[in-house]
């Protein structure tokens, strides 16, 4: 996979592709104009590069490590973080402070890579210390940590991302369709010219054993978003446990469906929704009944 | 745990997203401006033996960014031709005054009068602004402006609308004032006056012109027109979209119009006098309107249908449809038809006889006659993939005058009084 964006001409659109935020990115563009798609392309793989680099906690020196490494100072911030944070406000509110940007530290106990070590009862009541959303003071201009807080835009960022590259292509192309499509996030710009959709493959935790499980989705437009546990899990006296941790309780929530899908208007909405219903544990889907929206739950 | 609010969630988060999302992406480019955007257009309007149009236009809009919008338009249209003057046609030619009271025109017999033949240019210009005002609501306002030789008309309107039911449902309000002056070639006639034809009666010029004159008035001749407009815009599927319009219009003033003539005719069906028209100062006019807008996966159906009421007693039905259908190559295949029906006003006489009581209003125009017009069109477009667009339109219209239950006396009755009126219409249009 490489690092410099590539356009391929396919049939009846270009198919553009590179690699950020851990995953693979690709672009369809609905159009036979070779020199627009590689423009569209070039622009979203800089904005995309952009916010990688802005809010990734593995950047040295960025935004987020200046905010993550402040010793209780306040740290001034632009729109765009203020949008994010305001955003995660509104998700932390809305899901009774499970989805919370501060729990990021405990990902320092928890090793989801498949042979981790179960942490210790003393070692999660230590890490839950520098967990609370509640209590991050910022405003529009600026921003302050407790100490030993920590920032972690990891759940919001690749969603946010997609939806940017969206918002980008449709005012350089505003005729023509889009689908943004990193690692499994995805949206698209508008209906296709002809056949209006674009199809996209869902995958199944159970694709490795049920050859036909995948399901295959029609989007005209609108967000698409998966979360779920099917590479990353922790298994410890026989219980599955999740990679989605409970801010409150420092342990990872259980119970809840391996996998889940779900259709909205925006990429970073339905990202949202999936990430709540796994958070509610075994009532995930019930709560995605509620919501009206289209989904595919997998247990 | 229980999430709050559980049913709102998908919708409030809807609401975050589009607040994440809607200003500007990248912190450094905090316009969000998009170009200006044009679109152009070329119209050919032409009647069998009568009026033809040719207008250009271009229209300018440009986002300054959170939905602040310009939109301005100019038109330049020339005219030129002749339309049917309201006189009845005769078995022997008919000789009028020219509107100026220079000179005259004749018409062979069993031909429809039209007016002398006349050439304008004429200036159309817009303006509005469209804005967010709170939230949900949206304002908008604008002028308009619009000059020729004889005429004079400005325009101011205002509109709100709001958007809730996630902006499923809006709601509009708006209020329009139009001036309009008209200052006739020749000075207005007295209504209902005869027309003074100079046959070599009048022993100079200077007694024929003051004759003409008797029959000019220079009072103002302008009317204002206020209307009022309320709407309902219902999204109902995500393909469906559904709108239903009122309007309440009043116009007062001077509503005649100045080149309009009526026969008077004796019970042989002969012509006797020219009079010059005379309509009422007022006219109350209201209007419902739907209209359906439906994109399937083959294109967009949008039928429409109006209904028109006035004091003048004339109603109307339209109804309107087009089906844009998608083809290969990003272009698109517009048909298009149009049927159109209306009742006489109550003043409208094809002629008058001769003998029987002057009423105070009565037109021959037949536009305020019982008529039926249908269009039928077809429109082809081409969208480019940089969003430029051209299209060319070509349409058929027909307007039939029926007769409403005027007797014709003698020799009216070999003549077509209600002779249908054919038109072609052509346009080119571009927009980038």
């Amino acid at each position: 996979m490489s690092q410099v964006p590539t356009l391929t001409a396919k049939s009846n659109y270009f198919h553009g592709h590179f690699f950020s935020m851990a995953s693979p990115c690709e672009l369809l563009i609905d159009t036979q104009d070779q020199l627009l798609a590689s423009q569209l392309l070039e622009q979203v793989f800089l904005q995309t590069q952009r916010i990688e680099q802005k809010y990734s906690r593995y950047v040295l020196g960025n935004l987020v490590h200046k905010i993550n490494n402040s010793d209780e100072r306040w740290v001034e911030i632009d729109q765009e973080t203020h949008r994010l944070l305001a955003f995660a406000q509104t998700c932390f509110d809305l899901s009774n402070g499970m989805f919370d940007l501060t729990s990021g530290v405990l990902r320092k106990i928890w090793n989801f890579t498949g042979n981790g070590q179960f942490p210790s009862p003393d070692e999660v009541t230590e890490a839950l210390k520098y967990i609370g959303w509640q209590h991050i003071e910022f405003t529009q201009q600026k921003i302050r940590l407790p100490y030993g807080f920590e920032l972690d835009f990891g759940g919001i960022g690749k969603e946010y991302a997609v939806d940017a590259a969206a918002k980008l292509c449709t005012r350089l192309a505003p005729n023509i369709s889009v689908l943004v499509n990193f690692g499994g996030d995805i949206q698209v710009t508008q209906p296709r010219r002809h056949d209006a959709y674009w199809q996209v493959g869902i995958e199944s935790p159970h694709a490795e054993r049920y050859k036909n499980s995948n399901v295959l989705v029609k989007i005209a437009s609108g967000g698409l978003a998966t979360s779920g546990d099917a590479r990353r899990f922790i298994v410890h006296n026989d219980i599955r446990y999740s990679h989605i941790l409970n801010p409150k309780t420092g342990y990872p929530v259980t119970g809840a469906p391996r996998s889940v899908t779900v259709a909205t208007d925006f990429c970073i909405q339905s990202g949202m929704l999936a990430t709540m219903a796994l958070l509610q544990g075994r009532e995930g889907e019930q709560f995605l009944q509620h919501q009206q929206q289209k989904y595919w739950c997998y247990w | 745990m229980q999430l709050n609010n559980t049913k709102n969630i998908s919708i409030s988060l809807a609401a975050a997203a589009c607040a994440l999302l809607n200003t500007p992406v990248q912190a450094e480019d905090e316009s969000q401006a998009d170009d200006w955007k044009f679109d152009t257009a070329i119209l050919y309007y032409g009647e069998t033996d009568r009026v033809q149009l040719a207008e250009g236009v271009l229209n300018a809009k440009k986002d300054f960014g959170e939905q602040h919008i310009f939109n301005g338009k100019i038109a330049v249209d020339t005219l030129t031709g002749a339309s049917a003057s309201g006189a009845v046609a005769q078995p022997s030619a008919q000789t009028f005054t020219r509107p100026s009271g220079n000179g005259q025109y004749a018409i062979s017999p069993g031909e429809t009068p039209l007016d002398d033949t006349f050439k304008d240019t004429r200036v159309q210009l817009s303006a509005q602004w469209t804005q967010p005002l709170w939230e949900n609501v949206t304002g908008s306002t604008g002028g308009n402006l619009s000059k020729e030789y004889d005429y004079f008309s400005l325009g101011v309107n205002g509109s709100l609308a709001w958007d809730f039911n996630q902006k499923n449902t809006t709601v509009s309000g708006g209020l329009a004032y139009q001036f309009d002056s008209i200052d006739p070639v020749g000075e207005a006639p007295v209504g209902l006056s005869s027309m003074v034809i100079n046959s070599g009666q009048f022993s100079d010029d200077s007694a024929f012109e003051q004759a003409f004159n008797a029959t000019r008035t220079t009072d103002d001749k302008d009317k204002s027109t206020v209307d009022l407009l309320l709407g309902v815009t219902q999204v109902i599927s995500r393909r469906m979209l559904m709108q239903f319009n009122y309007s309440y219009s009043v116009a007062d003033g001077y509503l005649t119009d100045p080149y309009k003539l009526l026969s008077v005719v004796n019970s042989e069906g002969m012509t006797q006098d020219i009079l010059h028209e005379n309509r009422p100062d007022k006219r109350t006019k209201q209007s419902f309107y739907w209209q359906t807008k439906y994109a399937s996966d083959y294109g967009i159906a949008d039928l429409s249908y109006r209904y028109a009421t006035d004091d003048w007693d004339i109603d109307s039905h339209t109804l309107d449809s087009r089906f844009r259908v998608k083809l290969s190559g990003n272009s698109y295949l517009q048909p298009h038809f149009r049927y159109y029906q209306q009742s006489a006003a109550d003043f409208y006489q094809p002629f008058l006889i001769e003998g029987s009581l002057l009423p105070s209003v009565a037109s021959a125009d037949y536009r305020l006659g019982e008529m039926t017009a249908f269009t039928v069109g077809l429109k082809y477009g081409q969208i480019l993939d940089d969003g430029r667009e051209w299209a060319v339109r070509v349409e058929y219209y027909q307007q039939s005058p029926k007769n409403s239950a005027f007797n014709e006396p003698g020799a009216l009755q070999d003549l077509d009084l209600y002779p249908s009126v054919d038109a072609v219409i052509a346009q080119v249009s571009y927009s980038f």
